[in-house]
């Protein structure tokens, strides 16, 4: 089976901080910041482990605000 | 590999349709809304549909969806976009034209607008957003909150002999000659979220091909109003709302 890498992009700004896209990650990829909060003074959601996340943009499906892009290369 | 290697245009999975624009949104954190807002307008730019969709939106958290999907909206008093819809509908017969509505809205003070525009057989789609509550308001009991539910204005939960049944409205729209598409959808996982967007994009294609009404609900949190995390939001809708709302199909012609 191809194996895919993926990475996220969060628009920290416009993120509310639900944390759906943490729960719906199924490889515990995402987490919301522990102790800096975006302008609005909400925590917001970032990659906390690295080299894990596939790109299957389950986070981004969820994210009722629009604020994840997601990218998926497969890897040689 | 890179991280700066796998974020290049040609790797891009997702992103937020463009046609749901850079405003935030005032939906409080994980609100439903936001999710079928974003659904709506994937839809709309899959099917090219962008200059020819007039929504009209309801009174309601829904009221300002006009801010943030960049297609041409109608807003219409408490209840009555199905019939601000006909009109629109009729008009402009070539233009895909939907109603988007809270429970409040659609299933109490404008019952009887979605059930004659429904009936009618109007080729509009109705949107409808059941989170059980007022959400606006501040989370008053609405016509379907369900038995034992606490709110605002049922603080020890609604009871039959004093608030009456909860409305499954959508039950009865399905009773109706005019519609040809019934369903229950929900958006709380991505395979929920995938068979919602299905179903809208369906009530969608059968109401500019002529075949009459479809109402579209999706059931909802509102996890202010239920005073919950949007996750435990998701987990009490799970245990709770489909149950009684029981989520699929009703009528497809
Ligand atoms: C004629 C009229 N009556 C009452 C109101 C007050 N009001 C505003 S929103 C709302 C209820 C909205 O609830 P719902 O349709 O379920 O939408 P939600 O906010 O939950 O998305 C009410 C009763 C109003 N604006 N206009």
């Amino acid at each position: 089976m191809a194996k895919f890498k993926g990475a996220t992009v969060v628009d920290t700004e416009r993120c509310k901080g639900c944390n759906l896209c943490v729960v719906a990650c199924p490889l515990d990829v995402l987490a919301l910041t522990a102790k800096s909060v975006n302008q609005k003074g909400y925590p917001y959601a970032q990659e906390v482990k690295e080299d894990t996340c596939n790109g299957c943009a389950s986070c981004a499906t969820v994210c009722p605000d629009g604020c994840i892009t997601v990218y998926r290369k497969k890897a040689e | 590999m890179t991280r700066e290697e796998i974020i290049q245009p040609e790797n891009l999975v997702y992103k937020k349709p463009a046609l749901l624009n850079d405003v935030p949104m005032h939906y409080c954190p994980g609100c439903s809304h936001g999710m079928v807002h974003k659904l709506i307008a994937e839809i709309i730019e899959e099917m090219g549909m962008e200059e020819k969709t007039i929504g009209v939106c309801p009174v309601g958290c829904a009221v300002f969806a006009y801010k943030y999907v960049d297609i041409d909206w109608q807003e219409a008093a408490h209840g009555r976009a199905p019939a601000v819809a006909t009109a629109v509908k009729r008009l402009w017969p070539n233009h895909l034209v939907f109603t988007y509505q809270g429970d409040g809205d659609l299933a109490c003070i404008g019952t009887g607008e979605t059930i004659h525009a429904l009936n009618r057989g109007e080729n509009i789609v109705v949107i409808f957003i059941n989170n059980a509550i007022y959400g606006m308001t501040g989370g008053q009991m609405a016509p379907t909150t369900l038995i034992g539910q606490k709110t605002a204005t049922c603080p020890y939960g609604r009871e039959v002999k004093l608030h009456g049944w909860p409305l499954k409205i959508t039950e009865i729209a399905a009773t109706l000659d005019g519609t040809c598409y019934v369903t229950r959808q929900a958006v709380h996982n991505v395979a929920a979220i995938k068979k919602a967007k299905k179903a809208i994009r369906k009530a969608f294609e059968n109401s500019l091909a002529g075949k009459g009404s479809s109402l579209v609900e999706i059931v909802s949190t509102c996890n202010s109003g239920w005073k919950l995390s949007p996750e435990k939001s998701n987990q009490w809708m799970e245990e709770n709302m489909f149950n009684f709302y029981k989520l699929g199909d009703l009528k497809d012609e």
